[in-house]
C-alpha cells in the first residue's frame, strides 16, 4: 500500500449498526422501516439464503461428502466460520478452554443456526434461589415483545401452560417422526414430560408477509431457506429492510473501534475494509452494537479515550465479565425395534419436532436451574462418517437367522447391515443453564493483535459444581430415557473423569452475559434498555446484555430485546434526548 | 411467495423437478432451469473454499498400486448384490482419493496400513496383496475384519481394515448408487404429515 490513510466520510448516519445478526438485524429492520437513515455494517461477505443456500444439495455434490473438513456443521452448513478464523486468534488463560464460534457474513449464526425460539420465563428473569443477579426487567415487560416477534417471523408451537416456559402466539407444530413417538412414550414412563417442539419456521404461510413461502419440509434449516421458510436475520430481516431504501449494508467491514468525542458520546465507528485494505470511519448520531456477545465487548474494550480510559461504558470494569453459554451434554444409541423399517420421507423440519422443556422442582436436587433435552435420529440424508458404527453394532444384535454374530465383517452380509440399522438411531442433548460469573470472562489480550491489528480477546472460564452436577443429572435422565424406550446405548457413558460429558463452555454457541444490563451503573454496563450508562448514544443489541440465561437458546430474546431497544431509540430521538 | 414462485427459486433439481411439475403448468421447468444455472454450483462458497477443493483435485496422493489395492478391499467390503453395484461402481477409490487429501490426519494410517497388508501377504503367499488369490485374500482379510477376534499381532490390521471400512461405508452409501440402495427417500419438497398410518400400526403407535 503505497499510502496509507484513513478515510473519512462527512455523511451523520442517523444510526450505524455494527453487526447483521438476530440483534443488529431486528435493530436495523425496526429502525430503516420508521424512517431512519441507517448504516449497517457486516464484518463478513454477503450472504442471501435464495442464492446462496446450498439446499437440496445431495451428498455426491461434495467432494467430501458433506463432511465438516471445512466447516464444523459440515459441507452444505451455512456458515462461513466456525471456532477458527484464519487470521483472527483468541487466546486463553490459565488452561481455560473456550471455544468461540464466528459466523462472518450478512445474518451471522442465524443462517444455520437450530431455529429452535423460546422464550425466557419469569423465573429466569427474576430467580428465586438468589443465586444470581436479576435482570433489571421482568417477563412481562418483555412479554408484548416476544408476542411482536412470533408475528414478526413466526414460530411453531404448542400451548401448554407451562409457568417458566412461555407461550407464544403459535403456528401448528411438526408431527413427530417415529423415534420421537418412542421418546414421547419413553417420557411418559420416566416423568420427562416431552412436548411439540417451537421452532422458527413457517409451518404454514406468515399472515401479511409475501416474501416468505411456507416450509416444504426437506429438513435442511442449517444449510439456511432459499424460499425464506425459516427465520433467518438476513432474509427475515436486513433484506427486507434494505428494500425500504433506509438501509445502507456495508459487507467486508471489520470494526476497530466506536469513535468518541471530548465529552464521550460516541460518533461514529472506525472500521477496516477487508477487500480494499483500507482505513474508514463513518458518523452516525446513534451507535449500535449488535456484533455478537463477545465481539461486543471486544470493541467497547478497544474504544479507549481519555473520556474512557478503561474502555467505552466500561467505568464499572465489568465489559467482558458474566461471560457465560449453556451447558451441553448427550448421548446416543440406537433403537433395535426399528431395524430392517420401512422407507418413507421423514426429513421434517429442520428444527426439533419435540422436546422437554425443565420439569424438575431443585428442592429436591443437588444443582440450581436446569436444561431442556432435544432429541435426534431417523432416516437422514447419509453424508460423510455414514455407517460408521454398524460394524459394532452388528455383533450386538442378532442378525436376520435370529444368531448372534461376530460385529465387524465385510461383504454381501455387511452391505446387509448397513440397510437393517439405517433409521434407527436415537439421540439426546441436554441444554442447561449455567450460572453467570464475575470470574468467567473475555478481556483484551495485552500481547496479541489479528491481522487487521485489532487486539484479540483472550478468555477465563471454568465450570465449576452446579454445571458439573447438572451434567451427570443429565446422562442420568438419558439412560434411562434410553432403557424406558428399549434403545441400546451406543456411546460410552461419560463420567466424572469428563465432567459427565459436560461440554467445554462456548461449543454450545449461546455465550451471552459480557456487556450486562442493571439499574446499578457500578455493576452494569447498560441500563435496562441497553443503553449505555456512561454513553446515552450507545446501545448493544446482541447478547451481550443478558444478565442471566436461562436454558433457552439466546436467539428469540435477543429479538425481543432488539426490538425493545430500537423502539426507545425511536422514543428517545422524538422526544430529542439523543 | 406463492408455490410456483418458490420452486423457481429453488433451482430444482432433475429428481424434484420431475416430482414437482405436476403442480405446475407447461413452460415452467424451462425457467427452473435457468434460475439454477444462473445461480452457478459455487454460490454460497467461500472463495478459499472452492481454491483449496481445486488445489486438492489436481493433487495425485495414492500411487497406482495403492489405488489398485484399495479397489480390491472396497469390493470386498461392499461387493456388488442384486440390489445395488459395488463400491468401485459407486466410485469409492476416488473418493478415499480425494478424502485423505481434505483430511491429512488419514494419510498415514492408510498408506502405512496398506503396506502393513502387502508385508503380510508377502510373508504368507510371496506376494502383495493385490497378485494373491481370492481365497488367499479373503484368507487374510478373515484374520483382519472381526476387531473382537483378531489375535494378537493383527492390531495394526484391524485398525486399518476399520479405517478402509469406514471410509468404504462412507464413500459407497453418500454415492447416487448408495442414497438409492439405502432407500433415503427424501430431499425434495413434500408436506410432512406425520408418521404412516401402516407405520404407526406397525409399532403399535397410534395413540401415541
Amino acid at each position: 500500500m503505497s499510502e496509507f490513510q484513513i478515510k473519512k466520510s462527512s455523511a451523520v448516519y442517523d444510526v450505524v449498526i455494527v453487526g447483521s445478526g438476530a440483534g443488529g438485524g431486528m435493530a436495523g429492520y425496526v429502525l430503516a422501516n420508521a424512517g431512519q437513515k441507517v448504516l449497517m455494517l457486516e464484518a463478513g461477505a454477503y450472504f442471501d439464503p435464495r442464492i446462496d443456500a446450498q439446499q437440496l444439495k445431495w451428498p455426491w455434490e461434495s467432494p467430501r461428502r458433506g463432511a465438516s473438513t471445512t466447516r464444523p456443521f459440515g459441507d452444505f452448513d451455512a456458515s462461513y466460520g466456525g471456532w477458527k478464523l484464519d487470521g483472527e486468534p483468541y487466546t486463553q488463560k490459565s488452561g481455560t478452554e473456550f471455544a468461540w464460534f464466528r459466523s462472518r457474513m450478512l445474518g451471522g449464526r442465524t443462517n444455520h443456526w437450530g431455529r429452535i425460539s423460546l422464550r425466557m420465563g419469569p423465573l429466569d428473569f427474576k430467580c428465586k434461589d438468589g443465586l444470581t443477579d436479576d435482570w433489571p426487567i421482568t417477563y412481562d415487560e418483555l412479554k408484548p415483545f416476544y408476542d411482536k416477534v412470533d408475528r414478526l417471523i413466526g414460530v411453531y408451537g404448542t400451548v401448554e401452560g407451562i409457568e417458566n416456559e412461555p407461550d407464544g402466539i403459535f403456528l401448528p407444530p411438526p408431527k413427530p417422526r417415529l423415534n420421537e413417538l418412542f421418546i414421547k412414550k419413553a417420557g411418559l414412563k420416566t416423568g420427562v414430560k416431552v412436548i411439540p417442539g417451537r421452532g422458527s419456521v413457517l409451518t404454514e404461510a406468515l399472515p401479511g408477509n409475501k416474501d416468505r413461502a411456507p416450509c416444504f419440509y426437506c429438513g435442511q434449516c442449517g444449510r439456511s431457506c432459499k424460499v425464506y421458510g425459516d427465520f433467518s436475520s438476513s432474509s427475515c430481516l436486513v433484506i427486507p429492510a434494505v428494500k425500504t431504501g433506509n438501509l445502507t449494508v456495508i459487507t467486508n467491514a471489520m470494526v476497530r473501534e466506536v469513535l468518541t468525542d471530548k465529552n464521550g458520546l460516541a460518533t461514529g465507528v472506525s472500521y477496516i475494509n477487508k477487500k480494499d485494505g483500507m482505513e474508514y470511519q463513518v458518523n452516525a448520531k446513534t451507535v449500535i452494537l449488535g456484533a455478537s456477545a463477545c465481539e461486543s465487548a471486544r470493541i467497547l474494550l478497544n474504544s479507549k479515550s481519555v473520556a474512557h480510559p478503561g474502555g467505552l461504558a466500561n467505568g464499572s470494569g465489568i465489559v467482558g465479565k458474566y461471560l457465560h453459554d449453556s451447558t451441553g451434554a448427550s448421548l446416543g444409541g440406537f433403537l433395535p425395534q426399528l431395524m430392517d423399517r420401512k422407507r418413507y420421507n421423514e426429513d421434517g423440519v429442520g428444527s426439533v419436532h419435540i422436546y422437554s422443556p425443565w420439569w424438575l422442582d431443585n428442592k429436591k436436587l443437588d444443582f440450581p436451574r436446569g436444561y431442556h433435552i432435544e432429541y435426534w435420529g431417523g432416516m437422514g440424508m447419509p453424508a460423510y462418517g455414514f455407517g460408521g458404527g454398524t460394524a459394532k453394532l452388528n455383533g450386538m444384535v442378532p442378525g436376520r437367522d435370529g444368531k448372534m454374530k461376530e460385529a465387524g465383517g465385510y461383504g454381501a452380509s455387511l452391505k446387509d447391515d448397513y440397510r437393517r440399522f439405517y433409521g434407527t438411531s436415537v439421540g439426546m442433548a441436554g441444554r442447561g443453564t449455567a450460572i453467570a460469573r464475575e470470574t468467567n470472562y473475555c478481556e483484551i489480550d495485552p500481547k496479541v493483535v489479528d491481522k487487521y491489528g485489532i487486539p484479540v480477546l483472550r478468555f477465563n472460564y471454568k465450570w465449576a459444581d452446579e454445571e458439573i452436577k447438572q451434567a451427570k443429572h443429565m446422562q442420568e435422565t438419558f439412560q434411562s430415557m434410553m432403557h424406558a424406550m428399549g434403545a441400546i446405548i451406543t456411546s460410552d457413558i461419560p463420567g466424572a473423569d469428563t465432567n459427565y460429558g459436560l461440554e467445554a463452555p462456548g461449543k454450545i454457541i449461546h455465550e451471552v452475559g459480557t456487556i450486562r444490563m442493571g439499574d446499578d451503573p457500578k455493576k452494569s454496563a447498560l441500563n435496562k434498555w441497553c443503553q449505555a450508562h456512561e454513553c446515552k448514544n450507545l446501545f448493544v443489541v446482541d447478547a451481550a446484555p443478558f444478565v442471566q440465561q436461562g436454558d433457552k437458546n439466546a436467539t428469540w430474546t435477543i429479538l425481543a430485546l432488539s426490538m425493545r431497544t430500537a423502539e426507545y431509540i425511536l422514543e428517545q430521538k422524538k422526544k430529542q434526548n439523543i | 411467495m406463492n408455490r410456483r414462485e418458490s420452486l423457481k427459486v429453488l433451482g430444482l433439481t432433475t429428481i424434484s423437478t420431475a416430482v414437482l411439475l405436476e403442480a405446475c403448468k407447461p413452460g415452467d421447468d424451462k425457467k427452473i432451469a435457468e434460475t439454477a444455472e444462473a445461480a452457478g454450483s459455487e454460490a454460497g462458497r467461500e472463495e478459499w473454499e472452492v481454491e483449496r477443493d481445486k488445489k486438492l483435485k489436481a493433487e495425485k496422493f495414492f500411487s497406482a498400486h495403492e489405488m489398485a489395492t484399495i479397489g480390491l478391499l472396497a469390493d470386498i467390503i461392499i461387493p456388488k448384490d442384486d440390489k445395488s453395484g459395488s463400491a468401485t461402481d459407486a466410485k469409492v477409490p476416488e473418493f478415499i482419493e480425494f478424502i485423505v487429501k481434505d483430511m491429512p490426519e488419514h494419510q498415514t494410517p492408510m498408506r502405512g496400513g496398506l503396506r502393513w497388508l502387502d508385508l503380510q501377504c508377502l510373508n504368507r503367499y510371496e506376494k502383495p496383496f493385490k497378485d494373491t488369490s481370492y481365497a488367499q485374500k479373503i484368507e487374510m482379510i478373515d484374520q483382519i475384519a472381526y476387531p473382537k477376534k483378531a489375535k494378537p499381532g493383527m492390531e495394526q490390521g484391524v485398525a486399518f481394515f476399520n479405517l478402509m471400512r469406514n471410509l468404504t461405508a462412507s464413500g459407497f452409501f453418500t454415492s447416487e448408487i448408495g442414497v438409492k440402495d439405502i432407500g433415503y427417500v427424501g430431499n425434495v419438497p413434500n408436506k410432512w404429515e406425520g408418521v404412516p398410518a401402516d407405520v404407526l400400526k406397525q409399532y403399535g403407535m397410534e395413540g401415541v
